[in-house]
């Protein structure tokens, strides 16, 4: 059989995956949910047809999203974590004994449901009593709150389908609102490398710069993703992300991980010349 | 007729017309996009196909006989109408249609001071003179209301002669003035009503709406297809009561209306009414379930005020339509017009306008859920960020328009241009607007006042977007030579 999962990564490049069977496939009321399973790449998700995670570079994705944040705010106890029904960013949460509480909130239940039975190696830790599921537009949920979580973490989906608000002035205004007076948000933030990306990264972090007074950006190489060079936002009411990052100290909380690491972690935040030049065009 | 409200009779004979595959030596000279690859790749090829002139398959919009008759036949039945006509011209040909039917040179109309500028142009047009209703305003929102049944008998009595009463209803805000009641008093005195219902086309279509033109007796009215009622921008109907001759109306409307009606409007009134007429009830019943909820929501807020069925008075509000979402902003510091520039500058959400204390956002259901949340949480934003303290603001004020001349003289007349701040006393001959809502600050042949030259001062100063005069910095205004 040769069946394949593609993907336009734009209108002329496409990615393909041979997929050995499909193990699910159904609709809610936002998207229309599929997980697959492959040689190469094990199971995977995909949501509207765009790849969400695969079980071989989730690692990069989720490790990259979490840690930055959780490693550079001393005492990263509430934690809000808006989308990632998958789970992975809330496994890699639970590994920080600083966390006490965490929120989920997820639009669509049907995503948490679908990884819960298929998707078990993101799904892992979404029954630890830690976490709080909300089923809730996450611009709606953020709305109505104050100074109230260290860290917020918003796993979004792309800037075109119901992850849109996620990526608005109003919604980082209101994150900005949410956080303690130290906190951080780190958000998946597009790529910079075809042009539709590109422009959906420059909004944001536009959008970003005038909500927060401290925001970088900053990358990881995750081969799944449109182009494979993906980005992050760090953005921050008090902790510079390099600056006020303590390796060593992130080191003895003994946390295993298979991407990151305290020279990453510097790392990561050195960008090309031409993202840098896309960046500053817009702050 | 054959038809059912499951029918589009100019859209069905458009496919079929595609399908006969004629070769047009005809206009228009794009023919059918061929001739005009850029406009094509940006409209599309299947409306580029469809952008044709009157043939005899298509009927002709100037002189009905077939599948034009047949559709207006349909849409007239829809609205509960004796007839009803395809306007090509945006409602503002309508509403021009409906003055020049009913008023010839000299003839008076009763109508409310916060018309549409569309009634104004057709006084210049008509030659008719205005009886001006004071509308009733409400204080605290700075908003003119619907007419009083008291102000419009008191006018109909002073003036036994005016040939019309026209009625603004819904007003942009959503307000509804009595017209049953209204229309009664009219009748009785052998005057034709005569309703601007731009604002309510889904009136006719929707559950526990206000009552509609045509329910009430009125003869004529305008409603907007292209607002509420998903047709394409320019497109709308003249509703027409029993008691209209609607062969003399097609007269009155082919003295300014183009010969060349385009097929991309009719259609889109064809299909638009066949939809609301098999959905419109469940269409409307979700709009107002989003202004509802957005109006709860902004409430919640705190300081801005989405205001809804509360206002109804029984008299001035006699009635309140809920999909409109109008808020009230003065309370948290900011003009409307500066909180609609906020919107579209900073959160990338353009309303329908901002005036001086209030803004609307237009509802309807081509909305997302997401989209509402979003303008929630950018209201909320706004008022974090940029709320500051009321003192000093200035509300919307009525202003009592003193008519000194009739519009067409004034319009007319030999004048000067004057720096605005000398204008006071003088007789403008021109109009001076926010735009939208397009409700004039001054009309032709009205006298200029030092509260008129300061409250068009305020409106540019918080960035109302005004037009109608000559000049286009609205530095100067026209007056009549006196």
């Amino acid at each position: 059989m040769d069946l394949w999962f593609s993907e336009f990564h734009t209108p002329d490049v496409k990615l393909s995956i041979k997929v050995e069977e499909q193990l699910y496939s159904g609709k809610s009321e936002f998207q229309r949910i599929d997980v697959f399973s492959s040689k190469e790449f094990g199971r995977f998700l995909s949501i509207d047809g765009y790849m969400m995670l695969t079980e071989k570079d989730e690692f990069i994705y989720h490790e990259m999203i979490t840690h930055a944040a959780a490693a550079v705010h001393p005492n990263p106890a509430r934690v809000l974590v808006i989308g990632g029904g998958d789970g992975g960013v809330v496994r890699e949460l639970c590994r920080y004994n600083a966390v006490k509480h965490i929120d989920l909130v997820e639009i669509d239940e049907l995503v948490v449901d679908v990884c819960k039975k298929y998707l078990p190696f993101t799904a892992c830790s979404l029954d630890d009593p830690r976490v709080h599921i909300f089923y809730e537009d996450g611009v709606k949920f953020i709305r109505r709150y104050e100074n109230k979580y260290d860290v917020i973490i918003v796993d979004s989906t792309d800037p075109f389908g119901p992850g849109e608000g996620l990526f608005t002035k109003e919604f980082y205004g209101s994150c900005f609102k949410a956080l303690k007076e130290d906190g951080i948000m780190v958000n998946q933030h597009e790529s910079p490398f075809y042009e539709q990306d590109a422009t959906a990264m420059q909004r944001a972090h536009k959008r970003i710069v005038e909500s927060f007074p401290i925001s970088r950006v900053y990358q990881a190489h995750i081969p799944t993703y449109p182009s494979g060079h993906w980005l992050f936002g760090f953005a921050s009411k008090k902790y510079h992300p390099v600056i006020d990052y303590d390796g060593a100290k992130w080191k003895a909380l003994g946390i295993k991980t298979r991407y990151y690491n305290s020279h990453i972690h510097v790392g990561a935040f050195a960008l090309p010349n031409y993202v840098e030049s896309l960046l500053e065009e817009v702050e | 007729m054959n038809y059912t409200q499951e029918n589009a009779p100019i859209y069905e004979a458009l496919l079929r017309m595609k399908k006969m595959r004629i070769v047009p030596f005809d206009v228009p000279g794009h023919k059918r996009g061929r001739g005009n690859k850029e406009l094509t790749e940006f409209l599309g090829e299947s409306c580029m196909e469809v952008d044709v002139n009157s043939m005899k398959p298509l009927d002709n919009l100037c002189h009905p006989v077939s599948v034009i008759k047949d559709a207006e036949e349909l849409a007239a039945e829809a609205f509960g109408a004796a007839n009803a006509f395809f306007m090509v011209g945006g409602t503002t040909s309508s509403v021009q249609a409906m003055i020049m039917y009913a008023c010839k040179s000299g003839d008076k109309i009763i109508l409310p001071r916060n018309v549409h500028r569309s009634a104004i142009n057709s006084l210049i047009l008509s030659d008719a003179v205005p009886v001006y209703v004071n509308p009733d305003t409400n204080e605290t929102l700075g908003i003119p209301l619907g007419m009083s049944v008291a102000e419009v008998q008191k006018a109909i009595e002073e003036n036994p002669d005016a040939k019309a009463v026209l009625v603004n209803n819904p007003t942009y805000y959503g307000i509804c003035s009595d017209l049953r009641r209204i229309t009664e008093i009219a009748h009785a005195h052998g005057m034709l009503v005569l309703v601007d219902e731009a604002h309510g086309t889904h009136f006719y279509f929707g559950d526990d709406f206000p009552p509609t033109a045509m329910e009430c007796g009125a003869d004529l009215a305008s409603v907007s297809m292209h607002k509420s009622g998903g047709s394409l921008t320019q497109s709308s109907f003249l509703l027409m009561g029993s008691s209209i001759n609607a062969d003399y109306m097609r007269q009155v409307i082919n003295l300014t209306q183009t010969t060349s009606a385009s097929y991309l409007f009719l259609s889109s009134l064809d299909l638009s009414r066949k939809r609301l007429a098999l959905q419109g009830k469940e269409i409307f019943h979700e709009t107002v379930k989003m202004a509802e909820y957005a109006r709860y929501e902004i409430n919640e807020i705190g300081g801005y005020y989405a205001f809804s069925k509360e206002l109804i008075n029984k008299d001035s509000v006699f009635d309140f339509d809920r999909s409109k979402l109008s808020v009230h902003t003065l309370s948290v510091g900011l003009a409307g017009i500066e909180v609609y520039d906020l919107l579209r500058d900073e959160y990338d959400i353009q309303i329908e306008f901002g005036d001086i204390g209030n803004i609307l956002a237009y509802i309807s259901v081509g909305d997302r859920k997401r989209d509402i949340e979003r303008l929630i949480s950018a209201l909320a934003e706004i008022k974090r960020v940029y709320g500051k303290s009321s003192t000093g603001m200035l509300s919307q004020e009525y202003i009592n328009p003193v008519v000194a001349e009739t519009p067409r003289k004034a319009f007319y007349s030999k004048k000067k241009s004057l720096p605005l701040e000398e204008t006071a006393g003088y007789i403008c001959s021109e109009f001076v607007m926010c735009y939208p809502p397009g409700i004039p600050i001054l009309a032709p042949g009205e006298l200029i006042t030092e509260d008129i030259i300061r409250y068009i001062k305020y409106a540019k100063e918080k960035g109302c977007q005004m037009t109608g005069t000559e000049d286009i910095r609205i530095e100067r205004l026209n007056v009549l030579l006196q």
